[in-house]
């Protein structure tokens, strides 16, 4: 399999400080005749952690796939760390890029999603090495040690061997988690990572992720936790019907809204 | 469990029923085996005689190669087919659709004898470099496409449309959330079919692959009649001999509801091991 990335930002500029992780503008996306997205406009800098709000159905998982080619959008642009989503530019043209460029592209991105589809016939050390060892091509022996060093990160080094039939939900986030880790991201995305969860063991994932943010990760978090949130945040987005409402430092946000939409929200959650 | 407060007899339910049923059973049975006896043709002893012959035993080995041959390429071109059949590309899915069409839409008593009569077809078989002279390969299409071809051609080609049908399906059951999985840690779709999904899909394929195989066993009788030189085969050409054909079709049988047995027994282990490791299921 194809082991060596070549393309990317090699001809970008090296040290570009302002250049952000997460770009949008005017980003619109239908299913059918919904259009789900109506204009989505974001700015995530690198290390900042930005969690997106909203009631459900308001786009704000959409957006999330959005970012790592998912979804496909249909309108507006989307830039990762400088290079558009789904598309290479060359002269005035753009062209889509085809399976294996997108997958290229995913590496760097690690996903976490709701229900964990974590591969069920592989042990959780199995599920941590299989992207590092089949994608970049790392050695398995170093592959294991990192996978071990990333378990015992998220607390369950001794479920290694534990298939994920055998582990409990919040249990199967963090391996998840670690699953992503493994690709050495700079950009993780959180599709409501705790929703799925017992509410006893939202706490040790909602942890996990606290640490990640302390570390200085680029954060894009779907969520329903305002106390994450408020706690962790820098940057709150509420969205409602496909549009950004209201965004800004979650103090702001979540304790002085001054959008109607965002008030009746957050009367209803907290 | 035992409970030392009181002991209380426990009447079972007495199923009278069963019993009448067993006796009815065993009468019935017992007169079909009389009948079996007394009738001058079964030959008991001309059974014994050519149950372990050597044209016998050769008969059996081949069919249970043709049986091999035909589930791995069938199962290798039904893999190629269920992937064409889910792919974005349209020319590829209507490719395999149409084939899929063609070997499950037509008898396989018809294609087998298709194949053994191709030279009716195609009298040669030819290659050659296009817009030149040169010419690659050129025999008469008897000497390429022998009996033994035509059969292995037939069993595996309509095998191919079947097993990937129970592939497609296998496919489709795993979870759309382990694609995305995938996807999301930088997997290509090659790497992830081969990882992720068919090693999850075969927990689905592999009973239905398991019935497909002894389907295919026996089907292998049927290319007797373009001579595949098979456990059928042999028989016939005895009994065609001798005119002994009731003790000869018992012979036939025997051996395959042995190797049927057999299979059935290497299916039960192999679906208990692809068993492991899911929660679902209970068998750990």
């Amino acid at each position: 399999m194809t082991t060596q990335a070549t393309t990317g930002g090699a001809e970008a500029p090296a040290a570009v400080q302002t250049r952000p992780m997460v770009r949008a503008e005017g980003v619109t996306k239908k299913f059918g005749p919904v259009e789900v997205l109506k204009g989505i406009d974001m700015t995530v800098a690198p290390g900042e952690v930005a969690c997106l709000l909203g009631p459900s159905g308001s786009g704000k998982s959409t957006f999330l796939r959005c970012i790592n080619h998912l979804e496909r959008i249909d309108g507006g642009q989307l830039w990762v760390d400088g290079d558009l989503v789904g598309y290479r530019r060359q002269g005035d043209k753009l062209y889509e890029l085809k399976a294996r460029e997108v997958a290229r592209r995913r590496r760097d991105i690690g996903m976490v999603f709701q229900r964990f589809n974590l591969f069920p016939h592989l042990t959780a050390l199995g599920n941590v090495i299989e992207a590092p060892v089949r994608v970049l091509g790392t050695p398995r022996d170093r592959a294991r040690a990192e996978a071990s060093a990333l378990l015992e990160r998220v607390g369950l080094a001794e479920k290694a061997n534990s298939y994920p039939g055998q582990l409990s939900g919040g249990q199967q986030q963090r391996v998840a988690i670690a699953r992503a880790l493994a690709m050495h991201p700079k950009l993780m995305l959180f599709d409501e990572p705790t929703s799925a969860l017992d509410p006893e063991l939202v706490g040790d994932v909602l942890d996990v992720m606290k640490s990640l943010a302390a570390d200085g990760m680029t954060m894009v978090v779907v969520t329903h936790e305002m106390g994450f949130a408020r706690e962790v945040a820098d940057s709150v987005a509420f969205l409602d019907g496909g549009v950004v409402v209201e965004s800004g430092p979650p103090g702001e946000v979540l304790g002085n809204p001054t959008h109607a939409r965002t008030r009746a929200f957050l009367d209803k959650v907290l | 469990m035992t409970s030392d407060t009181e002991t209380v007899r426990v009447v079972p339910v007495r199923h009278y029923g069963r019993w009448l049923t067993a006796i009815l059973v065993v009468g019935v049975a017992a007169l079909f085996l009389r009948a079996l006896l007394d009738s001058p043709n079964l030959e008991p002893a001309t059974i014994g005689e050519y149950l372990f012959k050597d044209y016998i035993l050769d008969g059996v080995v081949t069919t249970l190669w043709l049986t091999l041959l035909a589930m791995v390429l069938g199962t290798v071109g039904g893999v190629l087919l269920a992937v064409m059949r889910l792919s974005a590309n349209p020319v590829l899915r209507g490719v395999s659709w149409a084939f899929i069409w063609i070997f499950r839409g037509t008898p396989l008593l018809v294609q087998i004898i298709f194949f053994g009569f191709l030279g009716a077809l195609f009298p040669r078989i030819t290659f050659s470099l296009p817009f030149t002279d040169l010419v690659l390969f050129d025999k008469p299409t008897s000497v390429v496409v022998t009996g033994t071809v035509a059969a292995v051609l037939a069993l595996s080609l309509n095998e191919m449309a079947y097993a990937a049908e129970v592939i497609r399906g296998g496919i489709l059951a795993v979870d759309a959330g382990q694609t995305e999985a995938a996807a999301a840690l930088g997997m290509s779709p090659a790497l992830t079919l081969r990882r992720v999904v068919l090693p999850q899909a075969m927990r689905v394929i592999i009973p239905p692959m398991g019935n497909e195989t002894i389907t295919m066993l026996k089907s292998t009788a049927l290319v007797s009649i373009i001579a595949g030189r098979d456990l059928m085969t042999a028989v016939q050409t005895v009994y065609q001999g001798n005119y002994k054909v009731i003790p000869l079709l018992v012979v036939a049988a025997i051996w395959y509801l042995a190797l049927v047995s057999l299979l059935s027994a290497g299916q039960w282990a192999i679906e208990r091991r692809f068993g492991r490791g899911f929660a679902r299921g209970g068998v750990r």
